[in-house]
């Protein structure tokens, strides 16, 4: 088997450089790779673009890479929750680039599967179309317009999963999952961390989400704090 | 006039047995609770379960299950976990039978306007354009006029829209109506203790109201 895994998330991020495109996978604070924002922050590499759901929170997820002015442009689909992405981006420091969530999953996908477009009718008649080609396909007995939006290209994927192993193979755990596994098939170089990493033939391979081919490089987090946004309960009884 | 518990009690009774239901942020997700018993339907979230069930009891939140409003859930047994390409595969190839959401402008043809105000912060439309352009059902939960007083039902939306010709239903605190495929606004039922005449008020697209109007039976 190719061995994929690399020391530490340093070590992982080590070509990351200025003005680069970054995949950064997770839904809100769910299933964000952690320890390579930290590493990126340590780093210190400026001008990213981050192509991610969200924008985390103030003091975590890619909050901390927007604190430290490390970002110049998010496409993302939901930004709120960010005091300081709002300053930002009223200001112009920061490009906001706001594409649906289906989309934005979509995007990846059509990268990972080696398709430079993707056609979706989500945004016809709205903002989102301006400046993009629309087709009309009769599909199903239903004639719609469609947007052509082209497959990302990424130079870097950012992943998180629970378990992988040596080889690269990924599961990853419930909602956690969200955009990891399309992003890690979309990036040029894809990074995966995990919670858990094992040797090879400990994964069974009938549960894996992401075969190895897709993923570069892999190491075991060193921690994960694993914030909550909103935390909701019910009572007992 | 129903208050937001009363238009999710309302929404409820259109949500039949063997739906598969995206309920959007707000008022959408209070129809969860109003589900009849012996109505078997399966919620969807956006960010990837099929079968999603209550918060959690204290102490047994888990970092990894939340719902797309980011809040800790649960998963009932048969719910499953998926990606969010698959989660909007099923949304576009209309798997997904109803979708509720809120608005903040309707026009008599359909158009949604939920995602941004002009001049203020904007935080993005999630999955709301791909919910609107793919779902074959959608009802739209929300005030009848907005804080100043004004229409929400209009003759062409105001806002940057959503969607375009997609809003199947509105229910609102004064009224149930349905958007025409010709368009136009027909009031189909009354809160309790409306009168047609205060919901023409508050409607300012084009409404047609056929015969006698009963009121809501919540």
């Amino acid at each position: 088997m190719i061995n994929r895994v690399v020391k530490n998330a340093e070590e992982a991020v080590k070509d990351i450089t200025d003005n680069m495109t970054l995949l950064v996978g997770g839904f809100g604070l769910c299933g964000i790779p952690e320890n390579c924002i930290s590493a990126l922050v340590k780093k210190n590499v400026k001008n990213l673009t981050c192509i991610s759901n969200n924008a985390g929170v103030d003091d975590f997820g890619l909050g901390l890479l927007l604190q430290t002015k490390q970002i110049k442009k998010m496409i993302s689909s939901y930004v709120g929750e960010n005091a300081e992405f709002e300053r930002q981006m009223l200001s112009g420091e920061l490009d906001v680039e706001l594409i649906p969530q289906g989309t934005l999953a979509t995007r990846c996908l059509a990268a990972g599967y080696g398709m430079p477009v993707i056609y979706t009718p989500a945004g016809v008649g709205t903002e989102v179309a301006i400046g993009k080609p629309v087709r009309t396909f009769t599909y199903n007995g239903e004639t719609k317009e469609y947007l052509e939006e082209k497959a990302f290209e990424a130079d870097f994927a950012i992943v998180k999963a629970w378990k992988g192993d040596t080889a690269g193979n990924l599961i990853f755990r419930s909602t956690a999952r969200n955009f990891n596994p399309m992003m890690a098939m979309a990036g040029k170089i894809t990074i995966a961390e995990v919670e858990e990493l094992v040797e090879v033939g400990q994964l069974d391979p009938d549960q894996i989400h992401t075969p190895g081919i897709y993923v570069h490089r892999v190491f075991q987090g060193e921690k994960y704090e694993k914030r909550i946004e909103q935390v909701t309960v019910r009572k007992r009884g | 006039m129903l208050d937001k518990n009363g238009i999710a009690k309302r929404i409820a009774r259109e949500v039949k047995d063997g739906m598969y239901v995206n309920l959007g942020i707000g008022i959408p997700t209070l129809v969860a609770n109003y589900i009849p018993e012996g109505v078997n339907v399966v919620l969807q979230s956006e960010n990837g379960i099929l079968g999603m069930g209550p918060f959690p009891f204290e102490g047994e939140e888990d970092a990894d299950l939340i719902n797309a409003g980011k809040q800790t859930v649960t998963l009932l047994n048969g719910s499953s976990v998926f990606d969010s390409a698959m989660s909007f595969g099923m949304i576009r190839s209309q798997k997904v039978n109803l979708t509720i959401l809120g608005a903040m402008e309707v026009s008599e043809n359909g158009d949604i306007a939920n995602w941004k105000i002009p001049g203020k912060m904007v935080k993005g439309m999630g999955g709301a354009m791909d919910l609107v352009a793919s779902a074959k059902n959608i009802i739209v939960a929300m005030q009848h006029v907005n804080k100043a007083g004004e229409s929400k039902l209009l003759a062409k939306c105001e806002l940057p829209l959503t969607g375009i010709k997609c809003v199947k239903k509105i229910v609102t605190e004064l009224a149930v109506l349905d958007v025409l495929p010709e368009g136009g606004f027909r009031l189909l039922e009354r809160a309790p203790g409306v009168s047609v005449e205060q919901i023409k008020n508050a409607t300012a697209g084009k409404l047609l109201v056929e015969g006698d109007i009963p009121e809501m039976v919540l």
